[in-house]
């Protein structure tokens, strides 16, 4: 219970609502209007009879009347009134509602509108119950007796001075003719009822928490003040603006164009999960699926941004990009996003390494850039930090939106995807279907079935004996909670991306439903994480998928697991890694700032380390003279001649060519 | 005295060329524009499900990007992860201080932070080890209390506070990046555009701040509310900002022309709005208000077309899915209702 202080009172109680308490007022005005407003009649009470009593339909009908709304609308409105305190019952009075019915109601007098700006103080309220116990003992309700004894607890010093008052108003209420008095007492009554509520009513007072800045203060305005306001003001005048009308068009294009895409203006095919219950919807939309629906891919022609940000879109602009030699692009911008949304730690080597990646001359993934920005952007590497690359991006962004983009969508190869899209049939269900789908209603999976999920999985790979590779292939691949991605030599065709999405520092998590349960995903996602990324130093990791023959996947493994896997890494050093829901956020998680233990000198500046989660008994031994071909290769520096090392489970694991 | 009355000479007519290089590019009015386009007709959304187990007021509510989950905040000290088409709870976590006023949910859907009169951001990790959530770091810098969040990536957060600074953290090392001061009043509320590259605030100054987040500088402020403005949203195209009022009205402003487009009121609407948020396409606009209603507004044609009646109290916080499939409302009735 807080204490009111009420020197500190800043008016907050009304403030957030005086706009609105205005507008009450207003309506309130026109509604008492003798002739235009609610008809009025005369309340009989036993004897007496007083004046200016309004029914709640009355009332209803005039709201409906005069806003042209229908009479549900009108009835919330005139509650709304009644619950500010305009208002008040006669019957039922500590219900603050209209009843659409002959209930009786009356203008609050506006003494106690509360607009009336002075704080509704427990002295009054003290007063007010001490003099309704005078009046006739026991009278007051349960909750109000408590109020009354708490009151009296804390007010106890100024008690004689409470009951004196209290003496004093009902020796003059006495005083007043009998209607008058009891008008009085009704109007009193009402206003207690709204600014000290029964326990478990809505208060119409509530305004929720107080606003720190104290509304009444007078801003002293330095000179400081108006040239800060100048200096912003020139600023702005000084910014570009853009037409009126090409920017409403764009508005209006924008709503336009995805109107069939809103699910509260269109029809969703083939059907509403919300409301048949039925989730094919959700699983042909799912992240990664092997053919998309047609509505996934028409929204890729509905702008650069949309294409980039789908995965499957992404993949398949992808491997358009590589047939015109033109990857590269990809690969920087991808790089770039990483870059920014990435952990600060691993930040400037990232930054080092697509420099020597993208940028620097002679560079093995050049990107073509203007020597402008090359410039800001060489400099800016001096110093890293996330935005450094800015620049850079947005002028490959735009390269790629501009030209790449356009024969993209223009393409034969899109034309055949969007050929041979989904587009799913409305679902016509029966009443008995739908009931029938609403008890199969199977919820998201919470994390802790997933982890559940992976244990068993990794039991299984365990647990299958003999080791075959392509088992264990599957094994080594980074499933989203144990590896972090290995950055081993890439031939020019297919570079390795830095965009697996890692979280850092946290400790191994589940991975989210699809990528968890779909293999295929996690397929689909290493093929991505395969490309763009580490080259130069580095051996060439795998080319494009689907490419490799099994013979040489196998001697990669090899390689890969004897590189990367000494006995020290060979358990789960469950490095802190997972994958963020994949692919739910366009934002490419970081790698992992871990040095491998293992690295041998030559491997400086790998930015990308695998750490396998392989069990002990499924070592694999590699054969010797294919390690010392391997090491004169690696240290050949320079230059893009390594022989390729291929990801053993970019093509082991099977993929449709829809990435 | 002199002097501070020739800056504020100054200042004026600074704020006049303002003005009238904003009606310089006007050539054209929404209302004009819109004029050819279809109308949309009754939207009619139900309630499908809700979500009971708070025990206090809803102070807000945040979907995942996953549209299936979604965080809600609690005056009873609870932050609560529901999974949105079972109603089942995720999490429940209890939170150090009960008077949470904010939370948001992470892209990635690992983290989840609020925060409140605490002056603090709390951010707690969903993908613990042994699947305990637990506090991974508390952002404490603000003078004020924090009313809202909003997460950039797992690694960065922006916060809106009471002592009218926004905030960009850095969370793994838990200090303050860029601090955006210019506001003369508590921000109530803020955005982050589509492509992460700007936010908005709204604050009690009745103006709201366009924000670039990499120059750490205010790029824009739109004034024309007449009190308080306590909910803020991005059009989905990233070029237009939805702001919703004390004074019962929305505005939609140009960010590239610079200037108010159209208000959304209606005489027959006299509260307060407490919490906005776009539909998918942009067409419409779902604005909670504290009459208990939600109203759905045509942004094109500014003209009401629906009505969500359901709750018992103010509405709180509105949150559309990412989807757009569903809309889910908080309320401080302690329900939390999808609708669609």
């Amino acid at each position: 219970m807080t204490i009111r202080n009420a020197i500190r009172d800043h008016g907050q109680r009304y403030r957030p609502r005086m706009v609105c308490l205005k507008k009450a007022e207003k309506v309130l005005l026109e509604m008492q209007d003798p002739r235009t407003g609610v008809k009025s009649q005369p309340q009989r009470l036993v004897i007496t009879t007083i004046p200016h009593a309004i029914t709640g339909e009355d009332i209803i009908a005039w709201l409906a009347d005069r806003f042209q709304v229908d009479p549900q609308e009108a009835r919330s409105f005139g509650s709304m009134l009644v619950a500010l305190g305009y208002i008040y019952p006669l019957q039922d009075h500590k219900r603050l509602v209209i009843k659409p019915d002959a209930s009786l109601y009356r203008f609050q007098t506006p003494y106690f509108w509360p607009t009336q700006q002075w704080p509704v103080e427990d002295t009054d309220y003290a007063i007010y119950l001490a003099k309704r116990n005078i009046r006739k003992k026991g009278i007051l309700e349960l909750h109000e007796q408590e109020q009354y004894n708490r009151l009296h607890k804390w007010m106890n010093h100024k008690w004689d001075f409470i009951v004196m008052q209290a003496k004093e108003q009902y020796r003059a209420a006495k005083e007043r003719k009998k209607p008058d008095r009891v008008v009085f007492e009704c109007q009193e009554r009402a206003y207690w009822v709204v600014h000290r509520p029964p326990p478990g009513t809505v208060s119409g007072m509530d305004y929720g928490l107080e606003r720190r800045i104290d509304p009444n203060a007078d801003e002293t305005k330095t000179p400081d003040f108006y040239e800060r306001i100048m200096i912003f003001t020139q600023q702005s005048i000084m910014r570009p603006r853009v037409k009126s009308s090409v920017s409403i068009g764009a508005l209006v294009k924008y709503c336009t164009t995805y109107n069939s895409h809103d699910p509260f203006l269109s029809k969703c095919l083939p059907s509403n999960p919300w409301l048949t219950d039925d989730v094919t919807l959700w699983s042909l939309n799912r992240l990664y699926v092997d053919v998309p629906t047609k509505m996934r891919v028409e929204r890729w022609t509905f702008s650069f941004g949309e294409l980039l940000s789908d995965p499957i879109g992404r993949d398949g602009f992808r491997l358009f990009l590589k047939k015109e030699f033109s990857s590269e692009n990809l690969a920087f911008w991808e790089s770039c996003e990483d870059l920014k949304w990435g952990a600060a730690a691993t930040m400037k080597e990232k930054a080092q390494q697509i420099y020597k990646t993208f940028l620097a001359r002679g560079a093995p993934r050049w990107i073509n850039i203007d020597g402008k920005t090359m410039e800001i952007t060489v400099s800016g590497l001096r110093h890293p930090h996330r935005y450094v690359l800015d620049a850079a991006q947005t002028h490959i962004y735009m390269l790629m939106k501009k030209d790449k983009y356009g024969r993209y969508i223009k393409s034969p190869v899109f034309k055949d995807t969007m050929k041979k899209a989904i587009a799913p049939e409305e679902h016509k269900f029966t009443d008995a279907q739908l009931e029938q789908n609403a008890r199969n209603r199977r919820p998201s999976l919470s994390p802790i079935i997933l982890r559940q999920q992976e244990e068993e999985q990794r039991a299984k790979m365990a647990a299958s004996a003999p080791v075959d590779i392509t088992q264990l292939c599957r094994f080594t691949t980074p499933v989203p909670h144990l590896a972090v991605y290995s950055g081993i030599t890439d031939s020019p065709s297919a570079t390795a991306s830095p965009s697996l999405p890692f979280l850092a520092h946290t400790p191994a998590c589940p991975s989210p439903i699809s990528v968890a349960l779909d293999s295929n995903s996690a397929s689909e996602r290493r093929g991505e994480a395969s490309e763009g990324g580490a080259e130069g130093n580095h051996e060439a990791r795998g080319p494009a998928r689907g490419s490799v023959s099994k013979s040489r996947v196998a001697l990669s493994l090899r390689r890969l697991l004897k590189r990367g896997c000494t006995p020290s890494t060979m358990f789960a050093s469950l490095s802190p890694k997972c994958h963020s829901a994949a692919g739910t956020s366009s934002r490419i998680q970081p790698i992992s700032p871990d040095e491998p233990s293992q690295a041998p000198p030559r491997r400086i500046g790998n930015f990308f380390q695998i750490k396998v989660d392989i069990p002990p008994e499924c070592r694999i031994y590699p054969i010797e003279s294919e390690d010392e071909d391997e090491e004169s290769r690696a240290a050949s520096r320079g230059g893009v001649g390594a022989k390729e090392i291929i990801c053993p489970w970019e093509s082991l694991t099977p993929h449709n060519g829809t990435g | 005295m002199g002097e501070m009355e020739q800056l504020r000479k100054e200042a004026d007519s600074l704020k006049d060329q303002i003005t009238a290089a904003r009606k310089a590019v006007q050539d054209s009015t929404l209302q004009e524009a819109a004029a050819s386009i279809t109308v949309v007709g009754r939207v009619q959304l139900k309630t499908r499900k809700t979500l009971r187990g708070h025990l206090a007021k809803i102070y807000a509510m945040h979907w995942s990007t996953d549209s299936k989950l979604c965080v809600s905040a609690s005056q009873d000290g609870k932050l609560i992860v529901w999974d949105s088409i079972t109603t089942n709870k995720v999490n429940a976590i209890p939170l150090k201080s009960s008077w949470v006023m904010t939370c948001a949910y992470a892209p990635s859907g690992n983290l989840v932070a609020c925060g409140g009169l605490d002056n603090m951001c709390s951010i707690y990790n969903l993908k613990g080890k042994d699947g305990n959530v637990k506090v991974m770091r508390e952002l404490a810098a603000h003078t004020g209390y924090l009313s809202c969040c909003r997460f950039l990536s797992d690694s960065e957060i922006i916060t809106s506070s009471g002592d009218c600074t926004c905030v960009l953290w850095d969370i793994e090392t838990g200090t303050q990046k860029t601090v955006f001061a210019g506001h003369q009043g508590d921000c109530m509320s803020l955005a982050v555009s589509p492509d992460f590259k700007f936010f908005i605030s709204g604050a009690c100054d009745f103006t709201a701040k366009l924000w670039d987040i990499r120059e750490a500088s205010c790029r824009q402020t739109f004034g024309g509310h007449e009190s308080d403005i306590n909910a803020i949203g991005f059009f989905p195209n990233g070029n237009a900002v939805i702001t919703g009022s004390d004074d019962a009205t929305c505005k939609l402003y140009d960010l590239r022309a610079d200037q108010e487009l159209i208000t959304y009121q209606d005489s027959g609407i006299m509260c307060g709005v407490t919490s906005l948020a776009p539909s998918v396409s942009g067409r419409l606009l779902l604005a909670g208000y504290d009459d208990f209603n939600v109203n759905i507004w045509d942004a094109l044609k500014a003209e009401r077309v629906g009505v969500l009646a359901g709750h018992d109290n103010r509405v709180s916080c509105i949150g559309v899915s990412s989807d757009g499939m569903a809309c889910c409302t908080g309320s401080w009735d302690s329900f939390l209702k999808i609708w669609n």
